[in-house]
């Protein structure tokens, strides 16, 4: 599985590119970061590979995963996760709804409580399902963000600045888990920060916009 | 706590303690006196069951009574999924601010206008069947049926969709905007959800707590509804509100306590209708729950979505059409049956304002200006007496300005009206004035309090700190930077005051006649020409009051950019 970007640029329609076209790959289990100054680009750009680009703007070049082009496709069908700033768990749904909100609907009954479990598990949150998800810590909403995100079985993550409230210590952390679950599940990932620290952790290309 | 800060705050009290809730009370006191005979003003002296028993055998009662239900509910139900499905669908190709503009004229246009506007576009000899005929039905004289005043009360549900829906799209607007919209609907997106599954699944349930109140705002009202539903509504027998205010009216006063006991029912039906909408959103939440659990990512609810979003679209042309009618019937001189215009046009309506309508709209014009003034300036007194108490809002307090929106008009008007003959001041513009205020004054309320509160207090304190007193802050700072809100409130309250039937038909006694008042009574069966130019006033001068408020702050603040791009 990989992820593919040849000749990418976005900006408004009608407009100027916001930045010079990118082509880079990722290969599965691999992290690649893109950084660069605030408003250069970088979270539209992320906008655009996932499908959630706002109205007025367009994307140019083409973006294949496993070797299909995404582009065409609406977001829901593009099988690209997102880890945002804010873990946004939908506050309406317990913690455990929350993560069965990514399963697919072929899992049925049983099977859908004891995915959840498991996954609840893995993130250190065992027994957390009926919590609401305003009464987690800033580390438990991303990891429960990242189990929600892995439960719909991505061919893609896209990481939109996802440590960037955490403090030094449990940003290390959240970090290593992530990064470690995309490598286990041979996912590729692209992630974009402001932090060095960030991208020596990722240990993959570096794309500077 | 400042002494003056508390003199303003004593003063606002006793005028709502004393100018509207003690109304409204008195008024449902009578009106129970009257359901269990008591009615000194026509000689009803002991206690009985008897108003009760004659209600019940009072011929249509239970027909009427399930059509209120019918139509009601009915319109709520239909009004809150026609919303949520044309969001769904829309969302994303449509600004929030573009369909809040789109809704603006149907929430301008009163009920009564409106659905005078339906009746001339949907009645068998309407302009549907006009444009229709004689090419496509072969017509050359309008059919025998009955598409308005029908039995079932759909004209009715269609006319009340025309205005909830738009009210219903403006409050889930207001509501997004609290919501971290765009990121929710990436991350159900994300996770393999449609667009319209993302909107019901994620977005709806956390907008509904935020809309809950408007929607009982929308039921009671349904519910209890009077102009609408003798314009459109079934005739015979018409709806339990019709029926009570005919009830009111007989000329035989025997029937005034059956009435009352109607009345009382009115209120009892709405605080039940709620009371079963509180058991629904229980069990609508399992359901959703369980649904929601299964994971479905929601690509077979699309026709469903589209279903909603092109009856929305219907509905939005019917308005548009019936307000287009009004404005042609009233220009028009002839015009016979299967032509689609006018044949010959004539401006005599309108050059004969002796005919009536010039003392309704001088009326009209005075009953609205003062109502606007008096919640105007009371809502601006409260506010301000908030401020100086630098506290927010006790929730009794707050439960009151929505109190007159919920429970149904006549319940305690024709009570308080009572009242007011036995202190002599029913009749005049003052018992009209004082009772339309009972509705008028949410409205200014509603409309004013978020963007008070929204101004920046740092300017307050810079005021103070150049040594302006509370009432310079008042009057130099926080109004004029709040002249955009608060013109708002007052086209608002303006165009309910307009639009008031009951109030000025009760309060009135038949001696104040404003354009609603007219136009409903003559709706009836009068020449459409005339009908027409009533309409046309009635529904122009809210459009008049919302342009004024849009215009004179943009005018005077033409070199202030800071003012301009603010909240209304």
């Amino acid at each position: 599985m990989s992820l593919d970007l040849q000749d990418v640029a976005v900006g408004p329609k009608g407009g100027a590119p916001l930045f010079d076209a990118i082509s880079l790959s990722v290969a599965p289990g691999e992290v690649a970061t893109l950084m660069g100054p605030s408003g250069i680009g970088k979270s539209t750009l992320l906008d655009a590979i996932g499908g959630h680009l706002a109205h007025g703007f367009i994307v140019t070049g083409s973006v294949r995963l496993n070797g299909r082009c995404v582009l065409g496709l609406p977001a829901e069908a593009r099988r690209i996760g997102v880890l945002f700033q804010d873990a946004m768990l939908f506050p309406h749904l317990s913690v455990g709804d929350n993560l069965a909100f990514g399963l697919a609907r072929s899992v049925r009954g049983v099977a859908r409580r004891l995915a959840v479990d498991a996954a609840l598990e893995q993130a250190g949150l065992a027994g957390f399902a009926g919590r609401d998800p305003a009464t987690l810590s800033g580390g438990q909403r991303a990891r429960a963000a990242l189990m929600r995100a892995l439960l719909a079985q991505p061919e893609a993550l896209l990481l939109d600045e996802p440590f960037s409230r955490l403090d030094a210590e449990l940003r290390a952390e959240i970090r290593g888990f992530v990064f470690e679950h995309l490598r286990k599940c041979g996912i590729p990932g692209l992630l974009v920060t402001h932090d060095a620290s960030d991208a020596d952790a990722a240990g993959g290309m570096v794309v500077n916009l | 706590m400042s002494g003056e800060g508390r003199a303003l705050r004593v003063l606002v009290a006793v005028a709502v303690m004393g100018g509207l809730v003690l109304p409204i009370l008195a008024g449902f006191a009578q009106t129970l006196g009257a359901a269990f005979g008591i009615l000194t003003a026509i000689g009803a002296v002991e206690w009985s069951l008897a108003p009760w028993y004659q209600l019940m055998a009072l011929p249509g009662f239970g027909t009427s009574l399930r059509l209120s239900l019918v139509t009601g509910v009915g319109a709520t139900v239909l009004a809150l999924l026609l919303a949520t499905g044309f969001f769904a669908l829309m969302h994303g190709r449509m600004g929030h601010g573009a369909i809040g503009r789109g809704a603006m004229p149907f929430l301008a246009a009163p009920h009564a206008a409106l659905a005078i506007g339906l009746a001339f576009l949907l009645a068998p000899s309407g302009w549907i069947a006009r444009l229709l005929s004689p090419a496509l039905t072969g017509w050359d004289r309008p059919p025998d049926w009955a598409t308005v005043n029908d039995g079932w009360g759909l004209a009715l549900i269609v006319g009340l969709l025309i205005k909830e829906v738009p009210f219903l799209l403006l409050v889930i607007g207001s509501a997004l905007g609290q919501l971290p919209l765009r990121q929710h609907m990436a991350a159900g997106r994300a996770l393999g959800y449609g667009r319209g599954a993302v909107w019901v699944k994620v977005i709806m349930p956390q907008v509904y707590p935020l809309i809950r109140l408007p929607i009982f705002i929308v039921l009671a009202f349904s519910l209890s509804v009077v102009d609408m539903a003798i314009i459109l509504g079934p005739s015979n027998p018409p709806t339990l509100a019709v029926a009570i205010t005919r009830w009111f009216y007989a000329t035989d006063t025997a029937l005034i306590l059956p009435a009352s006991a109607a009345a009382l029912m009115q209120a009892a039906v709405v605080a039940a209708a709620v009371a079963a909408w509180i058991a629904a959103e229980r069990v609508a939440k399992r359901l959703g729950l369980w649904w929601l659990r299964r994971g479905g990512r929601g690509r077979r609810a699309a026709p469903g979505l589209w279903l909603a979003g092109s009856v929305v679209g219907i509905l939005m042309v019917l308005g548009v059409l019936a307000l287009a009618g009004l404005v042609l019937w009233s220009f028009a001189w002839r015009w016979s049956f299967p032509q689609a215009l006018p044949q010959s046009w004539s401006v005599k309506g309108w050059l004969t304002p002796e005919s009536g309508w010039g003392r309704a709209l001088r009326a009209t014009l005075i009953i609205g200006s003062s109502v606007t003034a008096a919640s105007l300036l009371l809502a601006i007194a409260w506010l301000e007496g908030e401020d100086r108490a630098r506290r927010g809002r006790a929730g009794w307090a707050q439960a009151l300005i929505y109190l007159p929106l919920l429970v149904p008009q006549i319940g305690f008007l024709y009570g308080l009206n009572v009242l007011f003959l036995k202190i002599g001041v029913s009749g005049g513009m003052l018992a009209v004035v004082w009772a339309q205020m009972l509705f008028v004054f949410p409205y200014v309320m509603i409309a004013l309090s978020d963007p008070w509160r929204a101004l920046d207090r740092q300017h307050l304190r810079a005021a103070a700190a150049l040594g302006a007193g509370p009432w310079r802050r008042l009057m130099v700072v926080k109004l004029p930077m709040l002249v955009r809100p608060v013109l708002a409130a007052a086209a608002i309250g303006f165009a309910v005051s307009v639009a008031q039937y009951l109030p000025t038909l009760f309060m009135g006694a038949g001696r104040v006649a404003t354009l609603t008042t007219e136009a409903v009574t003559l709706a009836g069966g009068s020449d459409r020409r005339v009908v027409g130019v009533y309409a046309v006033l009635q529904a122009g001068l809210p459009f008049l009051a919302y342009g004024v408020a849009l215009l004179v702050p943009a005018v005077v603040y033409r070199n202030r950019r800071g003012l301009l791009g603010g909240a209304a």
